[in-house]
């Protein structure tokens, strides 16, 4: 039995076709059968959905369910679920239970969405392949010996391989993005500050953001919509009203204005390049004027990120100190003995990497040559961007620079930090942006980026939508999943 | 080399990280690569831009202070490998 999306979800437990544990069963199947093999999922949560899927079909049974009520959804073990395990794919928090909900869980869980598992990571979301999770790599379903791209992976392939409708992702230079787009599944990264960073386990302050992937940015709207909230308990949450970001899916896109980034297109190799321009093609069918757009500080973004991330990740990364939770070592002899041992025991490579990037950053003698330097690129960046949209709605750009590769492929970080070129330019200036499945190359997926103006998410949306309803792309799934 | 390995354990030391002699020198060169393509930013002038913290440019609220909710000490002091009574336990710091 297969769904096409929510909405038919919602339909056939709405009529009684289906009930919450059914539907939850065929998902719960498919989990234990193909979970292994494509190592996704970190934990899978059953007494959790227990008591959500009966609340969720007491809701039905009385007529005040809502289009979420018993509907799957998958979290990235990023995201606390109380009195749950929350790792954040790291040995650091293989045992740590989460005191609280974060709050888009909480949203979503009064929305009557039922939690069936937290997805595996890029150890503390730092990485762009997912093979830096303690708890091993994720396996691509398009090619099981290529990389899903990270930091989300799991979350991406538990959508692209059918183990859930509905998976939440975060985003802190591309996270959300790059392995939707290596993985064929629509994901959406909302503005800076529109989800609530509480209870979600912290990297870059100023950058990170919390997502959805689904099959089609339908399902994306519809989720988003109700995870999004101004919330007192995130200091930088964004003060603007909760807004319905399905509303404009159904507008016709005739007049809108597209942007495009000729260099980052001229870059790209000849395939994606082909496959990206056909993309942006169909969006000119459906009435787009397109219209040429300069981001001339935007090649720096990549080298000002990897200041300023690390230097966020090194002080938030600062309060794993083996005292008060999280790993602690054996037989400590000193204080000092116990905070060196237990990080340097509790961390992975690549996230040692980047506190000592981020500490040497903010070094002293370092601070204004890099630091504040990497700041005023972002603000330029930042304003490069804001030139842009006064001549465009919407900025439809590549992903990836590449597709899928295969596992160790990457033996350099610099050349895994290329993979997110053309995401972090977007990160930095804090908008909504999201990729959606334009086809395969050498029977790969491949993403467009579309990028909307600060709490623009509905036109990207919309965007994404009329583009999905001429195309078949996002239906494309990969051999043997979806059974 | 933009970054030698002494830099490299001073800054384990403040980074609270050890770096086994079996790996530094690999740890080196890759801090280096990255400080290689860091060294980018200064490729423009950037004197009378502001800098950016925050891309919405917002300021740190601040709240009442309010009791708002229930203490959860106990819940929380059940995570730490380490504590007593109302304590996290560390090794002995003075004697």
């Amino acid at each position: 039995m297969e769904f096409n999306g929510i909405r038919e979800i919602a339909s056939a437990l709405h009529t009684k076709e289906i009930s919450v544990q059914e539907l939850h069963d065929i998902y719960h199947q498919r989990q234990y059968s193909k979970a292994d093999e494509l190592n996704c999922l970190i934990n899978i949560t059953p007494e959790l959905a227990k008591q959500q899927i009966q609340s969720s079909q007491a809701l039905i049974d009385s007529n005040q369910a809502n289009i979420l009520t018993g509907i799957p959804i998958v979290h990235k073990d990023l995201f606390c679920t109380k009195d749950h395990h929350t790792t954040c794919g790291s040995r650091m928090l293989e045992n740590f239970v989460s005191p609280y909900d974060a709050t888009i869980v909480d949203n979503l869980n009064k929305a009557g969405m039922v939690t069936m598992a937290k997805a595996n990571m890029d150890e503390f979301a730092m990485g762009s392949s997912n093979e830096n999770s303690y708890f091993g790599a994720v396996k691509n379903p398009w090619d099981v010996t290529r990389v899903p791209g990270g930091s989300s992976g799991g979350s991406a392939v538990v959508v692209a391989s059918g183990l859930s409708p509905i998976a939440t992702g975060s985003d802190t230079g591309g996270s959300i993005r790059q392995p939707a787009a290596l993985c064929g599944v629509t994901g959406i990264k909302p503005s800076y500050g529109r989800a609530s960073r509480y209870g979600m386990v912290a990297f870059a302050s100023s950058l990170d953001q919390a997502g959805v992937f689904a099959r089609s940015a339908e399902d994306c709207s519809i989720v988003l919509s109700k995870m999004c909230s101004y919330d007192a308990k995130d200091s930088t949450s964004a003060q603007v009203k909760q807004e319905d970001f399905s509303k404009n899916l159904n507008q016709s896109i005739k007049g809108l204005k597209v942007g495009i980034v000729s260099e980052w297109m001229d870059s790209l190799p000849e395939d994606i390049r082909n496959t990206t321009t056909q993309a942006i093609q169909k969006l000119q069918d459906l009435g787009a004027e397109l219209i040429e757009v300069e981001l001339p500080t935007a090649h720096l973004a990549v080298s000002a990120y990897y200041v300023i991330a690390p230097a966020e990740c090194s002080s938030n990364l600062s309060r794993f100190d083996g005292v008060r939770y999280g790993y602690q070592c054996e037989n400590p002899v000193d204080l000092n003995d116990l905070y060196v041992r237990s990080r340097t025991e509790g961390f992975g490579d690549e996230v040692k990497r980047r506190i000592m990037v981020g500490t040497w950053a903010l070094s002293a003698g370092f601070y204004d040559a890099y630091y504040l330097k990497a700041q005023k690129i972002r603000r330029l960046i930042a304003q490069d961007f804001s030139k842009a949209f006064e001549n465009v709605d919407v900025i439809a750009a590549p992903v990836s620079p590449e597709t899928a590769f295969e596992f160790n492929a990457k033996k350099d970080p610099v050349s895994m930090y290329q993979e997110d070129i053309y995401t972090i330019p977007s990160s930095l200036a804090g908008l909504p942006c999201m990729s959606i499945p334009i086809g395969l190359v050498n029977e790969l997926p491949v993403g467009l980026q579309l990028i909307g103006h600060n709490l623009q998410e509905s036109i990207i949306l919309n965007v994404a939508h009329q583009f999905q309803q001429i195309t078949d792309f996002h239906k494309q799934v990969a051999e043997g999943y979806y059974e | 080399m933009l970054i030698n390995r002494k830099e490299v354990e001073q800054i384990a030391v403040l980074a609270k990280l050890r770096v086994s002699e079996s790996k530094i020198d690999a740890i080196t060169s890759s801090l280096d690569s990255v400080v290689d393509m860091i060294n980018h930013i200064n490729e423009i002038e950037t004197d009378n831009v502001k800098p950016m913290a925050n891309p919405m440019d917002a300021v740190q609220r601040l709240r009442a202070d309010e009791v708002n909710e229930i203490s959860h000490k106990e819940q929380l002091l059940a995570m730490a490998s380490h504590a007593d009574d109302d304590y996290f336990l560390v090794p002995t710091v003075v004697e």
